[in-house]
């Protein structure tokens, strides 16, 4: 992975590059790999217990000395989450599950849309006063939700969107907009500009360039923003916490932090639903997990 | 975990362009963005765009614009409002008496929001400082050639994907009083007497709360470093080698200099998260035990809608953003100095 391909265009440094090659295929010491083992350990066993837990019967959890293999299966937490009804804890998570997919595909959705024009025009174009845009834009990014959770609530309740998934979709994406932009447009500079150049002599219109040819050569930016959005939209708990109230559009954060709030001792419920909350975001995260190296080496790193 | 500002943009620059023995200091990546830009400038001339583009310019904006503006404006103008009065609820009928500066000059004398502010510092305190070294350490193990090395990658990855709330949830059961796992693992190895109450003292509760959250975002520093190791070319590490630096010296000499742009990128993320801290307390302790875990941020919620003083709630929270912009301000200065320093721009 750190081993760049710079060397390969002269020949004489061909040789030394293949030494090193040679060097890097050497696998670690062992020491090495026992630190790796106990780091993954540290990092899992915490996510293994949650899944044990949720399996476990409920008296076998509360017992001391606990035993760390539960005496029989207990399926019952997970056959309430898929089958209960909305209005009891269990069958909360899922319908909860549900919104919170709901809110981050809209606010993802909303805030790519508009975003990919804004990044397109502040790479792209020169206009007066483009640095005060973009610092504009990066302010709304940096207010803690906490400033403006309390004349947002009202809003809200005066257009009705309150306990709504649209409401919350509304609100998200206004702090994921600046967020996606920001990313897009350092994924667009980084393309250089011969390649509008050739398009419009080809002649290609803005839009088209934009769509046809920006787009697709900035695909790991997008998807990176798209990941980090995604994250940023499933990890959001204080406005969700203020403006939802009912099954209706209550998202998964509200619900486990409810939960674990309510029914201190019921762990077996709390540990399903944590894992059932964590699966989304862990399963994108592992499958896009490239984009995530990429995405901090862009956004962050390189700026 | 969100994402920064142009004055990165020198660091990256001075790290790419500095490693002068193995690349010419002006290689393919220096003047991207200074030959692109003049390159712009052919193009415009060329095709005499620049007239058209500031209405164009503003029509490809404007979507972003009322998104991102349409919603968040007047609560902020609101918010201001409100820190100069006295409101005793959030209706927007609702009584109010303008005092002044008032609110604000309470809160400098309000001796729960100078405790909050101390914890809240200690808390961003500490868990950058460890977030930061551990992520360093991590990085350079995820950069190792491991036998199982994608499995010690997702491994990492794991709690930067689990939402805040479900990780605090987890420590909290995990650090349970009477039945957690974390009891129950420590006296059956023989290493505590007896169960504890983890959460039950303010010292003990902010210092678990810490660990929860260096869990929880380790990940996210590691995998900057892991990105910033990236850069760094083999070569000057090996020739280091060759020239009899062992390990501890190579570490300190050439990658940890070479890693301070994204350490400080990592610095600022955090800290600046770190002092608006609110999701994993309000889960974990709701402030407690006897306020001992109180933030500025859980304090500003609790007085806001538990109290229900919103104008005082609201002035605290604009202190917040006056920190926090503060905060930011500093280390933009501290990256593009320390950009320039580093021989960037």
């Amino acid at each position: 992975m750190s081993s760049g391909g710079a060397g390969s265009a002269k020949p004489e440094r061909g040789k030394a590059m293949s030494h090193r090659r040679g060097m890097n295929d050497r696998y670690a010491p062992v020491w090495m790999h026992l630190v790796a083992v106990v780091v993954i350990l540290v990092f899992l066993a915490p996510f293994a217990w949650l899944a044990i837990a949720s399996v476990t019967a409920p008296s076998d959890l509360l017992r001391r000395p606990l035993r760390w293999w539960p005496q029989h299966l207990d399926l019952s937490r997970w056959v309430n989450i898929f089958t209960g009804d909305a209005n009891t804890p269990a069958g909360g998570f899922r319908s909860a599950m549900v919104n919170s997919a709901i809110v981050a595909a809209g606010t993802v959705a909303l805030s790519v849309a508009v975003a990919v024009l804004g990044a397109y025009a502040v790479s792209r174009l020169r206009f007066r006063g483009r640095g005060i845009t973009v610092l504009g834009f990066l302010s709304t990014y940096m207010i803690p939700p906490i400033a403006i959770v309390i004349p947002l609530y009202l809003i809200l309740v005066q257009i009705g969107l309150l306990d709504n998934r649209l409401g919350l979709i509304l609100v998200y994406s206004s702090f994921i907009t600046p967020f996606v932009l920001w990313t897009l447009t350092n994924f667009f500079d980084a393309l250089p500009r011969e390649i509008d150049e050739a398009a419009t002599i080809d002649g290609a219109g803005r839009m088209r360039i934009l769509w046809q040819v920006l787009l697709p050569l900035a695909k790991p930016g997008l998807f990176s923003a798209i990941l980090f959005a995604t994250m940023l939209c499933w990890d959001e708990f204080l406005y969700a916490l203020i403006f939802t109230s009912t099954p209706a559009s209550k998202t998964i954060p509200v619900a486990v932090a409810e939960f674990s709030g309510k029914f201190a001792t019921d762990f077996g419920l709390l540990s399903a639903g944590g894992l059932l909350a964590a699966i989304p975001p862990v399963v994108v995260a592992l499958v896009f997990q490239r984009y995530v190296t990429a995405g901090l080496a862009a956004g962050g790193v390189k700026g | 975990m969100g994402h920064v500002t142009d004055s990165t943009a020198p660091a990256t620059q001075s790290r790419t362009g500095s490693p002068a023995n193995a690349d010419p200091p002006h290689g393919p990546a220096g003047p991207r963005t200074s030959s692109s830009s003049s390159y712009s400038k052919r193009f415009r001339r060329t095709y005499g765009t620049s007239r058209r583009s500031g209405g164009l310019a503003a029509l490809l904006l404007l979507p972003a614009a009322v998104v991102v503006f349409g919603l968040v404006t007047y609560p902020v103008l609101r918010t201001v409002w409100l820190s100069f009065n006295r409101v005793l609820s959030p209706m927007p009928t609702a009584p109010s008496e303008f005092v002044g500066f008032k609110n604000f000059i309470n809160a400098f004398t309000d001796s729960d929001l100078i405790a909050a502010t101390g914890h809240t510092i200690y808390f961003t305190l500490v868990s950058t400082a460890a977030e930061i070294v551990l992520g360093v350490l991590l990085g350079q193990l995820m950069a190792q050639k491991l036998r199982f090395r994608w499995l010690l990658r997702a491994a990492i990855l794991l709690p930067w994907a689990l939402p805040t709330v479900v990780s605090a949830s987890m420590w909290r059961y995990l650090l349970n009083a009477d039945y957690g796992p974390i009891n129950a693992l420590l006296t059956q190895l023989g290493i505590i007497g007896s169960y504890r109450s983890w959460l039950g003292t303010p010292t003990s509760a902010m210092n678990m709360i810490i660990i929860a959250d260096v869990w929880k975002n380790t990940s996210i520093a590691a995998f900057f470093v892991l990105a910033g190791l990236a850069v760094i070319p083999n070569e000057l590490r090996e020739a280091a080698s060759v020239d009899g630096a062992g390990a501890v010296r190579r570490f300190f000499s050439i990658t940890l200099p070479l890693l301070r742009p994204v350490i400080m990128v990592v610095l600022v993320l955090r800290t600046i998260e770190a002092f608006k801290v609110f999701d994993i307390v309000y889960v974990m302790t709701r402030g407690g035990p006897s306020n001992g875990t109180q933030t500025v941020a859980v304090y500003a919620y609790q007085t806001a809608f538990s109290n229900q003083n919103f104008g005082y709630g609201s002035a605290i929270a604009l202190l917040i953003v006056v920190v926090v912009l503060l905060l930011a301000v500093a280390y933009i200065r501290m990256l593009s100095t320390g950009g320039t320093a580093d021989g960037g721009r």
